[in-house]
């Protein structure tokens, strides 16, 4: 009877699916649904699609006892900007009580006794977390298929090949496909070089990238300190915008973490983008192919349409960023991942006689292939006779592109526009003709705002002639989140990738 | 040449570790607590917990731009902290976070004296900090080794000298002085049976005129006469080498506190790389012109100013100077006392030194006190001073009167009335006593008389007797000659 109810009661809204933030907190606010039926109807779904593999842990009855606990706040009157939404947590942050792993074997059995600052940020604006999710291997990787839990998939097809499945993209592919799929209403995510926004293009989601210092790294297990900057994945401009203000602000406890004022993002929505000066570097440009450059002239001929003004721009230094970040993030990798040890919380191996052999065999047999390259690549660039032709060579790249963007950028522009990855989604068969320089190709041209600190937004703007998902990036100057926001409103709104969304093939 | 040992000269360098005084670790708010159960004093970012990150104890720094100081170092407005990687288990993170490319003090020296009074200039390259590793504990199973982290992330100061030394001596001294230095900066107890203070020597030979040698390292010597043990058989050892024509292997070595010998522990070929780079979780460490400012104000006197201070304002010896500077503690008690004392410095400072350093550090040493535990406030050797200066009693009775307020804990003046000691000064008294004495004693009178001038000192003797001890000494030498 009360099932029949309950029921009924949400055969209105999952009519309409994909659920917003907004329509999500409309919904429990108007007493629609409750916080307990919306993750209720969220768990079944990921039942549903659980061979998306999007979820690599769930705790039922833990999300369910929250979401009553959200059910019970609202009921006193609470009004929180997140109070009772069902969020995934990518499994790179720490949640008390709730085993994290970073996809790493090495840690599967690891269950934190803390909370990260940005979970906590979350909990903080009343979300319930759903479940953490799939990622490559301690976020290293492209496609999601370094994860000791298997790959993740797309609920998207290709036209061409409709029997393929197609990966999400990395490293925060599980809570890419979370989105995409509608498994949860947003997500977190985190961006090292790309992971949050080329997975946002590949699913049609929106994906930023903070300045680097917004978010607190506390609580977020590292992968390269200076790069590491958590993010949401959401599935409009707008919820990303209510997500970052949640996750973002000073923590004294990340001695990186910026002391700025974060706004109320979603102010910036709809703002007039008049006048507004946006750059196209050359350097973005060369070997892009048609539809990505098509795709570029229509978000610019949408931004003319508002009165924006475009400016030619050049950044010389855009080629040297890919492989100073494939030095640097590789080192401090290399020295983060020490701690896993099998002295302590890390997998130990279970045959050693002696220390040197409890190293080798925990950290052989705990990391994966593409984990173990990079500890190697980290560790020689570092050793001594290595380390002023690399490290130190590395370092003065990214001077000079911090540099670049300062004079030859936001001199002149206030924001720039560039594709977010050069390809749309693939399937795990294509995967395996790339090579690993190809593979880390996927991220050339999100990796120079890890490198510059700058924040940066993925927003879906098209679908490609095989009809998948296509994003446009929009890079700002530091604490330019706002502008980001305001500029890929307007992308999203001209896109109306809503529609377009209709068109893609679904599992 | 000077200090040839045998031929050849000796070159030591010292690299001090000293425990930063602060009550929480370098990076974390985990306490510094000594002597806590194993794994006790540890929060998640000293066990090196995912995601866990370092914030810096301003704290630290402050101590250790102080000791830089201290030391008449520069101290660098830009430092900047390293990662130190190497695998350990009781390294939890798998890296040291120290200062490798822009420590926080460099160029400083100290000046030691040496065993003919002069003194030498010991240079400093530099001082820079970080963590201190956690334990390993081998001996409580024969199958595994157990982890204690109370002391992870604990901040220590090395402070690294140059190779200025030529001798064991000239390198105890300068420990001795380095640590007084800190002790009066308050930036480190150097407590090295706790472990706050540990040297690791490099020491070389070569023939004078020739390049210097290969070194060994000896590491983690933990007492200051450790330090000149593990160094003169290293000193032996190395040119009994030589001598048979063996190369020195440069290598680090550990000093076995039973055998008095030093044994290879590694050699340079399996020496780590430690793979050293900038810290990502940190930022430089920019100190501002108010705070180095107020840093300065707020230094105490060095030994070396308080030692020349002691010398011409209350005209001590260098000796005695050098013994109540040593600690800082002793030298304040010192200026109490003579600030306490009724009469001008120039009258009781140096009786009041004499004091401390004779009877008073007896009365400590013997039974195992301190100058806060020995049972009476430092004034009351003022006012025991000022009783012999005003001549209430004499030099003799000052002794039963100390030996009385250590005992008992009572004011001097108190016991010199309790006891009736007071000295007595009255000549008619005197006068008398002594005339009984020498009637009483005709033969010795002869004696003297004829020539045995020896004998005044049993006149004295008797008269002393006869007073109880208690006649002022002078006045009976003044009368003594009158009647005789």
């Amino acid at each position: 009877m009360w099932i029949g109810l309950v029921h009924s009661r949400l055969a209105r809204w999952q009519m309409k699916n994909y659920l917003t933030i907004t329509e999500a907190r409309k919904g429990l606010k108007s007493k629609e649904f409750s916080a307990y039926e919306l993750m209720e109807h969220y768990l079944k779904r990921i039942e549903d699609y659980s061979k998306l593999n999007a979820f690599v842990t769930l705790d039922a009855e833990k999300t369910l006892s929250s979401a009553k606990q959200a059910d019970e706040r609202i009921a006193n009157g609470e009004d929180l900007p997140l109070l009772g939404v069902p969020l995934a947590i990518k499994d790179l942050f720490c949640t008390k009580g709730i085993r994290t792993t970073a996809c790493s074997k090495i840690l599967s059995e690891f269950v934190p006794a803390y909370e990260s600052t940005v979970s906590q940020n979350l909990l903080d604006n009343g979300a319930v977390f759903i479940g953490k999710t799939n990622m490559d291997e301690f976020a290293m990787g492209s496609a999601n298929l370094t994860s000791c839990f298997g790959a993740c998939f797309l609920p998207y097809r290709k036209k061409s090949k409709p029997d393929m499945e197609l990966v999400p993209g990395g490293s925060s592919g599980g809570s890419a496909t979370a989105v995409a799929s509608d498994l949860c209403v947003a997500a977190t995510g985190s961006d090292t070089g790309g992971s949050i926004r080329q997975p946002a293009a590949f699913s049609g989601l929106v994906g930023i990238k903070p300045t680097y210092g917004l978010c607190s790294r506390w609580g977020m297990v590292a992968f390269a300190s200076s790069l590491d900057q958590a993010g949401p994945l959401a599935k409009t401009v707008k919820d990303a915008a209510i997500m970052l203000k949640a996750m973002a602000g000073y923590d004294p406890k990340d001695s990186t973490s910026e002391d700025v004022e974060i706004p109320d993002y979603t102010i910036f929505l709809g703002q007039s983008i008049k006048g507004m000066k946006i750059g196209i570097a050359k350097e973005y440009l060369g070997g892009l192919n048609e539809e990505n450059l098509a795709l570029l002239e229509k978000a610019k001929s949408w931004l003319l349409d508002a009165g924006c003004e475009f400016v030619d721009i050049s950044l010389k230094t855009t080629s040297y960023a890919l492989p100073a970040y494939y030095i640097i993030a590789p080192a401090e990798a290399s020295s983060n991942l020490a701690r896993y040890d099998g002295v302590r919380y890390a997998k130990r191996a279970e045959h050693f006689s002696n220390i040197d052999e409890l190293y080798i065999n925990s950290r052989s047999e705990g990391f994966g292939e593409e984990v173990k390259r990079r500890i190697l690549t980290g560790t020689y660039v570092l050793s001594a006779g290595y380390y002023d032709a690399y490290y130190i060579r590395a370092l003065k790249i990214q001077k000079m592109i911090k540099e670049d963007f300062r004079d030859n950028a936001f001199s002149k522009v206030d924001l720039i526009l560039c594709p977010t990855t050069p390809n749309t989604a693939f399937g795990i068969e294509e995967s395996e003709h790339m090579s690993t320089v190809d593979m880390y190709l996927n991220d050339v041209y999100t990796v120079n705002a890890n490198i510059a600190g700058l924040p940066a937004i993925s927003v879906p703007a098209g679908l490609s002639k095989d009809g998948l998902p296509m994003g446009v990036q929009l890079i700002g100057n530091r604490f330019s989140e706002g502008e980001l926001f305001k500029v890929s409103h307007v992308i999203e709104k001209s896109a109306n990738f809503d529609e377009l969304r209709k068109e893609i093939i679904t599992i | 040449m000077e200090n040839l040992v045998k031929g050849w000269e000796v070159i030591i360098g010292l690299e001090v570790h000293a425990q930063i005084a602060t009550k929480s670790k370098l990076f974390s708010a985990g306490p510094t607590t000594y002597g806590a159960d194993p794994n006790t004093q540890v929060c998640f970012y000293d066990a090196a917990m995912p995601g866990m990150l370092p914030v810096l104890n301003e704290n630290a720094i402050d101590q250790a731009v102080k000791s830089g100081f201290g030391i008449r170092g520069t101290v660098n407005k830009i430092s900047r902290f390293d990662r130190k990687n190497y695998f350990y288990p009781d390294l939890p993170s798998g890296y040291q976070i120290s200062q490798l490319y822009h420590p926080i003090v460099t160029d400083g020296h100290i000046d030691i004296e040496l065993q003919d009074g002069t003194t030498k200039r010991i240079n400093i390259e530099r001082i820079h900090i970080e963590q201190d590793a956690g334990k390993s504990i081998h001996d409580l199973s024969p199958e595994f080794s157990y982890i204690d982290l109370n002391r992870s992330g604990v901040p220590l100061m090395e402070i690294v000298s140059k190779p200025d030394m030529r001798s064991p001596y000239e390198a105890m001294q300068y420990v001795k002085k380095l640590r007084n230095i800190l002790r009066y900066v308050g930036s480190s107890d150097c407590n090295m049976e706790k472990g706050n203070l540990r040297v690791d020597a490099n020491i070389s030979i070569h023939k004078p005129g020739e390049p210097f040698g290969n070194r060994a390292e000896i590491k983690n010597i933990n007492s200051i006469r450790f330090l000149g043990q593990a160094l003169e058989y290293e000193i032996e050892r190395q040119i009994m080498a030589k001598e048979m024509g063996e190369e020195i292997v440069q290598e680090t070595r550990l000093f076995d506190s039973n055998t008095g010998e030093t044994r290879s522990m590694r050699t340079k070929e399996d020496a780590a790389d430690y793979r050293y780079f900038p810290d990502p979780d940190l930022k430089p460490v920019i100190l501002t012109d108010e705070r180095i400012e107020r840093l300065k104000a707020e230094m105490p006197e060095l030994p070396d100013e308080k030692k020349q201070r002691f010398m011409s304002d209350y005209g001590l010896t260098s000796n005695d100077a050098d013994v109540l500077i040593e600690d800082k503690e002793i030298a304040d008690c010192f200026e109490r006392a003579v600030s306490a004392s009724k009469f001008k410095p120039s009258e009781t400072a140096k009786l009041i030194a004499n004091w401390m350093i004779s009877e008073l550090f007896a009365i400590l040493n013997k039974e195992n006190k301190t100058i806060e535990t020995v049972g009476f406030p430092v004034e009351y050797l003022a006012e025991l001073v000022d009783l012999i200066v005003d001549k209430t009693i004499s030099g003799k009775i000052a002794k039963t009167v100390f030996a009385e307020m250590v005992a008992s804990g009572h004011k001097p003046a108190d016991i010199v009335k309790e006891l009736g000691l007071v000295q007595i000064q009255d000549e008619g008294v005197i006068t008398k006593t002594i005339e009984q004495v020498l009637s009483n004693n005709p033969t010795q009178v002869e004696q003297y008389k004829s020539g045995k001038t020896q004998l005044f000192g049993f006149f004295v003797g008797q008269t002393m007797k006869a007073l109880q001890g208690k006649g002022n000494p002078e006045m009976i030498n003044k009368l003594l000659r009158k009647l005789l």
